[in-house]
């Protein structure tokens, strides 16, 4: 084996190491790291209660009511597995809306509600545009 | 000083400075059996200004071809991201962002995989080019990582409604930010004192850690940031917002590659101006 080879056997060895490493860390992070509790993570890991979370999933379709003062809105966040009602009181943002990806910050409750003190839009991979999303959707186009 | 260049200029030129540090290279015994039997002197010719010359050579028209490619495809990219494609059905306007973040984060992942194949051959073949190229690469991937945060950030406030947030994803990349920086202070620290760039080098291969994290943060992590929306089976971004990107993707890597050549020949007439004065001193 000639010196050269043995570096590139050494270098790519310590590489693969590395990088195996990270994965490994990755996989093993996978809760610590994770930015939100799914409704299903609340309920199969017990409610996180006393501490500020961020609770992610998507709005039920025909799940958010508005309440008359105008500012309390109550929806229903989904994972396809579990749910968690939600209460905030604020502006939502300009995405929120159902059947579609959000985050709320917040705090669970010990009956299993949860009160968000903020609310994010979350949004998924799909662009396209608003003629194929047909009309259920208002698009915010500059043009006429 | 203008005078002193003058008359060292028509002197036949010896092999640009350092050949006591390039010597050790050419005098490494560990790499002779697969050399021909030059003597080092002209192995380390060979090191010093063979193959740099010859790279010159190709990089010096390479570069405004780059250049003059890059400019144009980008020109082409804007105008049809900003007039040619429609608007979101979710996010609207600032959907078109997109041609130049996803640009962007290619180009800032993309540099330290270059940051990552110069320090391997630096490490295993010794290339004589790697340290340079190291050296070029780090300050374009770095602003194009830079570039990559803040348009995700503008893009960010509207769509998700905060202009950042300490998910997977962003924080990777921004780590990858500081990583830039501290190989771009390492490499500078080694070189100033005459280092052959093998710590920079081993930096660099370290660094190449974070690509998966960046690359498998939204597969693996629940994160804010969408999952990837181009893969190698298709796109979930519709044809007809897709169509610039890979044009947008075709001008930013051909000017990153220009810039990248501009600044690897500014570090060999840099080293090759120093070696100069320094052999003027002694004379």
């Amino acid at each position: 084996m000639t010196p050269k080879s043995q570096r590139l056997t050494l270098a790519l060895l310590a590489l693969a190491a590395i990088v195996a490493a990270v994965l490994l860390a990755m996989s093993a992070m996978k809760d610590q790291a994770a930015f939100f509790y799914t409704p299903s993570d609340a309920k199969a890991q017990g409610l996180p209660l006393g501490k500020a979370v961020r609770l992610g999933g998507m709005v039920q379709a025909g799940s958010v009511h508005r309440a008359p003062d105008g500012v309390t809105v109550r929806f229903i966040v989904t994972d396809g597995k579990a749910t968690t009602p939600v209460t905030f009181a604020g502006i939502t943002p300009d995405l929120f809306r159902e059947k579609s990806g959000v985050v709320a910050e917040g705090q669970f409750q010990p009956d299993g509600r949860f009160v968000a003190t903020n609310l994010l839009a979350k949004h998924d991979e799909k662009y396209m545009p608003p003629e194929m999303a047909g009309n259920m959707h208002e698009s915010r186009s500059l043009e006429p | 000083m203008v005078s002193m260049r003058h008359r060292a200029l028509p002197k036949p030129l010896p092999p640009a400075g350092g050949l006591k540090k390039r010597g050790r290279w050419a005098s490494n015994t560990d790499d002779a059996p697969e050399k021909p039997p030059y003597s080092p002197v002209i192995v380390a010719t060979l090191h010093i200004l063979a193959n740099p010359a010859r790279f010159l050579k190709i990089a010096r028209p390479l570069t405004g071809i780059f250049l003059g490619l890059g400019i144009v495809l980008i020109a082409v990219a804007v105008w049809a991201g900003l007039t040619r494609t429609p608007p979101d059905y979710l996010q609207g306007e600032t959907v078109r962002i997109l041609y130049i973040h996803v640009p962007a984060a290619w180009l800032g992942m993309g540099g330290w995989s270059g940051i990552a194949i110069a320090s391997l051959s630096l490490i295993v073949w010794r290339h004589p080019l790697a340290q340079v190229a190291g050296r070029a690469i780090a300050w374009p991937g770095a602003v194009f990582t830079a570039l990559c945060l803040a348009t995700g950030s503008i893009w960010g406030r509207p769509t998700w409604g905060t202009w950042w947030q300490w998910d997977g994803r962003l924080t990777s990349m921004l780590l990858l930010l500081f990583v830039y920086l501290g190989y771009i202070a390492l490499a500078r620290a080694d070189a100033d004192r005459g280092g052959d760039g093998r710590i920079p080098a081993l930096y660099g291969l370290a660094g190449t850690a974070l690509l998966p994290v960046i690359r498998y943060s939204v597969v693996w992590w629940n994160t804010l940031h969408q999952g990837q929306s181009i893969g190698l089976t298709g796109s979930s971004i519709d044809k007809s917002l897709l169509w610039p990107l890979p044009i947008a993707l075709g001008g930013f890597t051909f000017l990153f590659a220009a810039i990248v050549l501009m600044r690897m020949r500014t570090l060999l007439a840099k080293a090759k101006a120093e070696a100069r004065m320094r052999r003027m001193a002694r004379a």
